[in-house]
């Protein structure tokens, strides 16, 4: 295949990658996969950027006064209606 | 204060929407999920204004939302601030739940269109649609010589994924927090910010990949230092 082939192919297989990605399927046997290595690469980098955020970010506590600013301000609230 | 104290100040459950708080009403027409019996028992409590039953929904869903408003804005007390009144907004708000949406989706919106307001006036930049929709080419496979792939080089550095993730456009960074961080899925979340389910697979898409060019580039920023 020529340059201009691999990057049309690539960038038509890309145009789909939101599409593809986001229905979940298994993407290694997609046509394209099987003999483009940069495409593979970006693939796998993509992937793995979504499974290091999933476990980098924990879910966080406010702090334990946060629940009485809440209540200040519902109050304040009432009272202004 | 306690929340016996609030119990003695019964909420007036008609809502109070102020003119620069129209655009929160949630009008969400997503499926339901199957809502949990003691869930829609607590909601029927603090719709009714029971206090006590609000208290119980702000320790079951605190943190998700702190959580959510903290990525979105890097700062603790900025952070708190839009917390907190996202839980005024739902006590103001929470008679008008009418249960079309899981109650969960249906408070993060209430918290996303806050915080997209407090990004607004700080003069952020979000992204238009126009914007969003544009064909993805940032941080594709550059033919030639390029940048090391990601997971070939190793782990992804903990900091330096904070650090481009922060760099996100915001609605870039909504996006990827909802999908990638907090687990929704694209229906879920284009029920949460108004678009269409292509248009979120293509933002987080987009995501994704400044993401990753901002990770390639990384490397070489920092042996330049």
């Amino acid at each position: 295949m020529t340059e201009d082939a691999n990057n049309l192919a690539c960038r038509q297989f890309q145009a789909q990658l939101p599409e593809l990605i986001g229905s979940g399927e298994d993407l290694a046997a997609h046509p394209h996969l099987q003999h483009c290595a940069l495409c593979r690469a970006l693939l796998v980098d993509l992937n793995t950027i979504a499974e290091t955020a999933r476990q980098m970010f924990p879910i966080v506590e406010p702090s334990d006064d946060l629940w009485e600013h809440i209540e200040s301000a519902i109050w304040h609230d009432e009272k202004l209606r | 204060m306690s929340n016996s104290r609030l119990s003695t100040h019964p909420p007036d459950p008609t809502p109070h929407p102020r003119a620069e708080e129209a655009e929160f009403v949630p009008q969400i027409a997503a499926p339901a999920a199957l809502p949990d019996p003691g869930e829609v028992d607590l909601l029927a409590k603090a719709q009714a204004g029971d206090h006590l039953a609000f208290a119980q929904l702000y320790s079951q869903h605190k943190r998700r939302i702190y959580s959510l408003c903290l990525r979105m804005v890097g700062n603790v007390a900025e952070a708190e601030d839009l917390t907190q009144e996202a839980f005024l907004q739902l006590h103001r708000k929470i008679a008008t739940f009418r249960g079309d949406s899981a109650f969960s989706t249906w408070l993060h919106r209430l918290a996303i269109n806050i915080v997209l307001m407090h990004l607004r006036k700080k003069g952020l930049p979000l992204m238009s649609m126009d914007e969003a929709m544009e064909p993805a080419s940032e941080g594709g496979p550059a033919r030639g010589f390029g940048a090391p792939d990601i997971a070939l080089s190793g782990s992804i550095d903990r900091l330096a994924l904070e650090r481009a993730v922060a760099d996100l456009p915001a609605g870039y960074r909504l996006v990827f927090i909802l999908h990638d961080i907090e687990g929704y899925e694209h229906n879920e979340i284009a029920s949460m910010i108004d678009c269409s389910v292509g248009n979120c697979k293509s933002q987080l898409h987009k995501a994704r990949l400044k993401l990753r060019a901002a990770l390639r580039s990384y490397p070489r920023k920092e042996a330049q230092r």
